[in-house]
């Protein structure tokens, strides 16, 4: 099971390692990032495997949301469900 | 297999082209609350409802957090409640259920309950006058409670009575609720063919060979058609056409995802998706700006018509392979009040009723969230009603009608009702008399299109 992590913030030391340390903390593996930096902007995409997750999805969301709040950055947890449906038949 | 450019896609037509989820509506049955006794049919009823949605908002909120979509609405519908009022003496007794269904609603944490409705398109059962004898009290009296009457149907043909008395109704229910725009008539809809599993509000009920309950959802997403649309840029309109379909294929994919998931988190069964495209009052998320995205200057354009003709069967043919069951009125909406491209139109004298009227034919829903003055005669109303319902009948399509008669406003004012329900220029209505049609009442044949065995 797996699910979708964006991230797009202003570029700066320790994105990376800040959400990276928050996927550990809750059981969650990255599997995949895809990164860059446009102008100044930070953009990423990250895939990650929930299955070994320790709570519940929703408390996770609200983590990273927290996460990104506190350092100005927009982060998104959604489901791979939602993706799949949208773009296979 | 998850790639970045369908995840951006994704990602994009949420956070930027308010692509949502508009309604998750639950569909419950009261015919196990059937009792003689008002008291004791009131609270079963409250009883029935709570007790079967008590988890729906809950639910809607965990899917929300899940797949990172908004979920605007979460819904109730019911048994038309002419159905359960066989053993009510007066429309107070009516009143006391619309007000018990209100409760039932604030207890749930939902914004709309509908089913305070009655079918008539052929005569009245004497619970069903009744019922319409109490709407415009009850619609003042209550918050969430969301009536419609269905006077039409391609089989029936038009209840003339029925239509003349909605003009009343209508005229009465602006009065009584004067002191709040008028708001008592955005919740009351006048039917041809109306669907039995319509998710939406204020035309929600649970139709009669419904089951015990059921889960119906709705989806939205006119700004990620206009997005796309304006993407595709510099092209033919069977390219626009195809734009349309593939968005309205992923969009209906979304709306079945949250319907099956939230069917099974509730264990209820999955109904259906309405696949309409439905506007808000928000920026980027009107129909309207589809129809100008399309080519057209201003919504109500000539052109129009031929415009949303063709997103309306785009919209349908995206959207049916889409869902595994496919329902409710499915195809564009047109309130005026909800849609701010509608309103622009509206208020620069681009779109005319006589318009929107056209544009009826050719798309889902009818003449919708319209303000109109004040002052116009009921059987004027009613002609309108008349006219819509006709459109409906010999097309074998649903039409409806939610006219806003604004008390005590003209034409150049405007009503806001804020929220969803948006804000509408008071338009202009012919007001040459349709009184002696009206008042002779009868029945408009069905027509022979419903010749069909």
């Amino acid at each position: 099971m797996k699910a979708v992590i964006t991230v797009v913030g202003c570029d700066s030391i320790g994105i990376i390692a800040g959400i990276s340390a928050e996927c550990a903390r809750y059981g969650v593996n990255i599997s995949e990032i895809t990164q860059s930096v446009l102008a100044q902007y930070f953009v990423m995409i990250m895939i990650v495997d929930i299955a070994r997750l320790t709570c519940d999805f929703s408390d996770f969301v609200d983590a990273m949301e927290k996460h990104g709040r506190e350092r100005s950055l927009e982060i998104h947890v959604m489901h791979e469900n939602i993706f799949n449906s949208m773009h296979e038949i | 297999m998850l790639n970045v450019g369908a995840i951006r896609e994704t990602v994009n037509m949420i956070k930027e082209e308010n692509l949502d989820i508009r309604t998750v509506t639950m569909g419950i049955s009261l015919y196990d609350c059937q009792s003689d006794d008002t008291k004791r049919l009131a609270d079963k009823i409250y009883d029935k409802i709570t007790r079967s949605a008590g988890r729906l908002t809950e639910v809607t909120r965990t899917l929300e957090k899940r797949y990172g979509i908004p979920i605007i609405n979460s819904r109730v519908s019911v048994t038309p409640i002419s159905y359960m009022a066989g053993g009510l003496h007066s429309t107070d007794d009516c009143v006391l259920i619309a007000k018990t269904l209100d409760r039932a609603a604030d207890a749930l944490g939902i914004n709309f309950i509908g089913g305070y409705s009655a079918m008539v398109q052929k005569g009245e059962i004497d619970s069903a006058k009744l019922l319409i004898d109490s709407i415009p009290e009850a619609l003042a009296g209550t918050g969430k409670v969301c009536s419609s009457v269905n006077v039409a149907s391609t089989k029936a043909g038009i209840n003339m009575d029925a239509v003349r008395r909605m003009g009343e109704v209508i005229k009465e229910t602006s009065y009584l609720t004067r002191e709040s725009a008028s708001i008592g008539c955005a919740k009351l809809v006048v039917f041809a063919n109306v669907p039995e599993d319509n998710p939406f509000m204020a035309g929600a009920f649970h139709g009669t060979g419904e089951a015990e309950r059921v889960i119906n959802v709705g989806v939205s997403g006119p700004g990620v058609v206009a997005a796309a649309i304006r993407r595709a840029g510099e092209c033919d309109l069977t390219a626009v056409a195809e734009t349309i379909k593939k968005t309205a294929f992923k969009i209906t994919r979304v709306g079945q995802l949250i319907a099956t998931e939230a069917a099974e988190m509730l264990g209820v069964p999955f109904g259906i998706v309405d696949l309409s495209l439905a506007p808000t009052p928000a920026v980027g998320d009107s129909v309207a700006h589809i129809l100008e995205e399309i080519g057209l200057e201003r919504c109500g354009a000539h052109g129009t018509t031929a415009a949303l003709a063709m997103l309306n069967d785009a919209v349908k043919k995206g959207g049916v392979m889409a869902s595994s069951h496919v329902g409710g009125l499915s195809g564009a909406f047109i309130p005026v009040s909800e849609d701010a491209g509608m309103i622009d139109a509206a208020v620069c004298g681009a779109l005319t009723i006589e318009k929107l009227e056209a544009m009826t034919a050719v798309c889902s829903v009818g003449l919708d969230m319209i303000a109109i003055p004040g002052d116009t005669p009921a059987e004027v109303i009613s002609g309108i009603i008349a006219d819509e319902m006709a459109i409906g009948v010999v097309n074998s399509k649903t039409t409806a009608v939610r006219l806003i008669p604004a008390y005590g406003k003209t034409v150049g004012d405007e009503l806001s009702f804020g929220g969803l329900l948006g804000t509408a220029p008071v338009m202009e209505v012919n007001t040459y008399s349709p009184s002696v049609f009206v008042k002779r009442g009868g029945r408009i044949p069905a027509p022979i299109q419903s010749l069909k065995n």
